[in-house]
């Protein structure tokens, strides 16, 4: 490991770290010292899987990171804005308060879980059990957009938050292939560009059409995924949710050859769904009354 | 739907004592009590009644008896009353039946079954008036060795919360319990230097005041939980399942998510607050060592991390790897354990007796050398000090009560919890219910209630020569098993008395 600027020095650009195979301990505890010290942008190479990066850090500081983050990146973060050049692993913004992760290839499982605030993006695809029991709170409403697609329990007992979910590789025509997704949300909502087959849904969540209440927060998450990733196909890593592995770095990456490149207002123009819940109070009435 | 259902209890008002007070309708949360007028009586919908004694309590003529129904079937050992009346409750509903407190069925108490040693002849006793007793422990992991340097330990010692009794308050939300309640099991906690636990339900900002005083919950809701929640608190405390409800999860319901439960919670108010069965990042030892360290990583590794599990069948091996994912701090919910809220099939069956778990957990921990690196505080059915006393001989460091705090703010285990109505202001959703607590003099009985208990831990310690509670922790030769089978005394590794 490496340390090439702190705040205070005269060197211009962010503070460097190669990561290497530094223990998470000791890498937090250093980007930890870091923004302590007031440094606000920190670019960290080659990490190999170290987790909980930017747990600790409660300040907007900016990390950029190359390589592969380990499981636990963002959890209960408050405040920082972390962009990947590669692809994350799991548990991604778990329970998660405020600021921002930018992940430019796939996530694994979990990713927003139990989150009160902030934003993610990620360009290609996300694993399973992904934005599970999201929340909001007053004015804290977090927002996560997928480029790709979701594996299985995506959204499960959502009770607030918003989520798009662009389905920019599918082939035409096809279903976004993640089963029971939205089962049991209470609160929030999903936006699903592409075809959603209402058999793999699960219980307590309902399929609307998209209204004019929707369609700005939905150009807005749009314009900015194209913003951040620069083309409108997922065009990233893993072919599929779930599968991930491919080398950490590729990411970025022109889309594959024979993938058309969307602008914001192609992908806009397809057909969106809307995914929200039956009913707020879905068990109300499970229980026997007393006499 | 003509309703099928008995009475549970039968209300008595003696008329020549009755003065027409009419402090019983005033009192009765469930509405059993009515004045007439016409007739100047007080009549009674017994079918209402659910036994809290509130009425009883404040007659100020006593009155009122407020006895169990007979509900005398043709007697049937297997067909019990309860179990009929359960049957036609739901026939009648086709709901799941809900239940509140700990599991009222008659399994096997093991504490009742051990009796404690005293000194005679060979050893002196010692007298706790007279002579230094110490009943201060420590939480935390403890290191394998230590080293000393001119009289002074060295090295890294891993957080460790200091207790000044064995005794701290379990896990009852805000929301669970009122405002109230919970404000004086944190005053109780400061006021006896032990620690009160949030539950689940996220830390009131009123609160932060009792902060090293406070375990935090970390469960599968995740509410209220950020980064001031996580480093303001002395503990954190990761609910994996609980006694009464092992293995399943919870909803407060959205009418009792009232606006400040709502702020407490992070949520918005109105809607339902669930609970998942499992914490979704949760599905391996491997799992939940990523989660324990994350809380580590959050708070700097300055506070001990506990994970809480309910006692089940394998809550030996299940231990062994919760201290190998890295806790500090283990607890063991036993199936007597209390809640809020349960489905009645859950808690009358779900789980083992925490007195037989907490045994084979000590035991397993030690066999596999990593005792140290946890220390294990046990829950669910302490009753009285003596629980407290052989809990620390069958290996615990610490106990949790919850029921018996309650019952000391005058709780009395009528278990309608989840209605919101306790009329005696602890768990009711009613704000007029709830302002009948009074904090100050709750937080007076608490207090009470566990310095008296200390003070009796200290006679038993005494009695038996011993004077420091570090010196009866699995000190399983202090205790002798009356009317147990072998298994089960092999299970507590205890003897039979006269062994």
């Amino acid at each position: 490991m490496s340390v090439s600027a702190f705040a205070g020095s005269a060197v211009p650009g962010p503070a460097r770290i190669t990561v290497g195979t530094l223990h998470y301990r000791e890498l937090n505890r250093r980007l930890k010292a870091m923004v302590d010290a007031g440094v606000e942008q920190i670019e960290l190479r080659g990490v190999f899987g170290q987790r909980y990066i930017g747990t600790n850090l409660r300040a907007p500081v900016r990390l950029t990171v190359y390589g592969t983050p380990g499981n636990d990146l963002g959890a209960f973060m408050d405040g920082p804005s972390i962009e990947v050049f590669g692809n994350a692993q799991d548990g991604l913004g778990n329970t998660m308060n405020s600021g921002r992760i930018v992940v430019h290839g796939d996530a694994g499982d979990l990713l927003g879980m139990s989150m009160r605030g902030g934003e993610i993006y990620v360009r290609g695809n996300v694993g399973y059990r992904c934005a599970i029991h999201m929340k909001e709170y007053e004015d804290m409403r977090p927002t996560v957009v997928v480029g790709g697609t979701a594996a299985d329990f995506f959204g499960e007992y959502m009770a607030g938050g918003r989520v798009v979910l662009l389905g920019l590789h599918l082939p035409p025509g096809a279903a976004h292939p993640g089963s029971f997704m939205g089962t049991g949300m209470h609160g929030g909502v999903i936006y699903v560009r592409g075809r959603v087959d209402r058999a793999r849904l699960g219980t307590g969540v309902a399929v609307r059409e998209m209204t004019d209440e929707d369609w700005p927060f939905v150009r807005q998450c749009v314009h900015e995924y194209v913003r951040l990733f620069g083309c409108g196909t997922a065009g990233a890593p893993g072919a599929d949710a779930g599968r991930r592995g491919t080398a950490a770095g590729e990411a970025g990456s022109p889309a594959p050859s024979g993938k058309k490149i969307l602008s914001a207002e192609e992908i806009l123009n397809s057909p969106f769904v809307v995914l929200c819940p039956q009913a707020l109070r879905p068990f109300a009435a499970l229980y026997a009354a007393r006499t | 739907m003509k309703s099928f259902v008995l009475n549970d209890f039968i209300v008595e008002r003696d008329d020549r004592r009755c003065i027409r007070c009419q402090v019983c309708v005033r009192q009765c949360s469930f509405e059993v009590h009515r004045y007439d007028a016409e007739l100047d009586q007080v009549l009674a919908d017994e079918e209402k009644c659910v036994g809290c004694q509130r009425c009883a309590t404040f007659c100020p003529t006593h009155a009122l008896t407020i006895r169990s129904s007979p509900r005398e079937f043709r007697a049937n050992a297997n067909w019990r009353p309860e179990l009929l009346m359960d049957i036609k409750r739901q026939a009648e509903s086709g709901g799941v039946l809900l239940t509140g407190m700990g599991n009222d069925k008659p399994f096997r108490v093991y504490f009742d079954h051990l009796l404690l040693n005293a000194s005679q002849v060979t050893n002196p006793s010692l007298d706790p008036l007279r002579e230094p007793m110490e009943v201060r422990t420590y939480l935390g992991a403890k290191p394998a060795r230590l080293r000393y340097e001119n009289g002074r330990i060295t090295g890294d010692m891993p957080p460790q919360i200091q207790l000044e009794t064995p005794i701290m308050f379990s896990a009852m939300s805000y929301g669970a319990i009122t405002y109230n309640a919970q404000l004086a099991l944190m005053q109780a906690a400061q006021e006896l230097g032990t620690l009160c636990n949030t539950g689940e339900g996220g830390w009131h900002p009123d609160f932060r005041k009792f902060r090293d005083h406070v375990t935090v919950q970390v469960a599968s809701g995740r509410f209220g939980i950020d980064q001031d929640y996580l480093n303001q608190a002395a503990m954190v405390e990761i609910k994996i399942g609980q006694g009464a409800k092992p293995g399943i999860g919870g909803h407060l319901p959205g009418e009792k998510v009232t606006p400040l439960v709502a702020r407490t919670r992070m949520i918005p108010a109105g809607t339902d607050a669930i609970s998942p069965a499992p914490q979704h990042d949760i599905y391996s030892i491997e799992d939940l060592s990523a989660l324990i360290y994350a809380l580590k990583e959050a708070t700097g590794y300055e506070k001990p991390v506990a994970v809480k599990i309910a006692a089940v069948h394998n809550a030996a091996a299940i231990a062994s790897g919760i201290v190998r994912a890295g806790a500090d701090v283990v607890v063991i919910d036993g199936v007597r354990g209390g809640t809020g809220a349960a489905p009645k099939a859950i808690r009358d069956h779900v789980g083992i007796p925490a007195e037989l778990a907490l045994a084979a957990v000590d035991r397993r921990l030690r066999q596999e050398g990593i005792r140290n690196r946890a220390s294990l505080v046990v829950a669910g059915g302490i009753r009285c000090s003596a629980d407290v006393f052989k809990a620390l001989a069958l290996g615990a460091d610490a106990v949790y009560i919850g029921t018996a705090a309650l019952v000391a703010m005058g709780c009395t285990l009528c278990q309608q919890c989840y209605t919101g109505k306790c009329a005696w202001g602890i768990t009711s959703a009613r704000p007029d219910l709830a302002k009948r607590l009074n904090p100050d003099i709750a937080t007076r009985r608490v207090v009470n209630l566990v310095r008296a208990w200390t003070r009796e831990i200290k006679e038993m310690l005494g009695g038996m020569g011993i004077n420091a509670v570090e010196s009866l922790r699995e000190n399983r030769l202090q205790l002798r098993a009356v009317g147990l089978e072998d298994w089960e005394m092999d299970v507590l590794g205890v003897k039979g008395a006269g062994m």
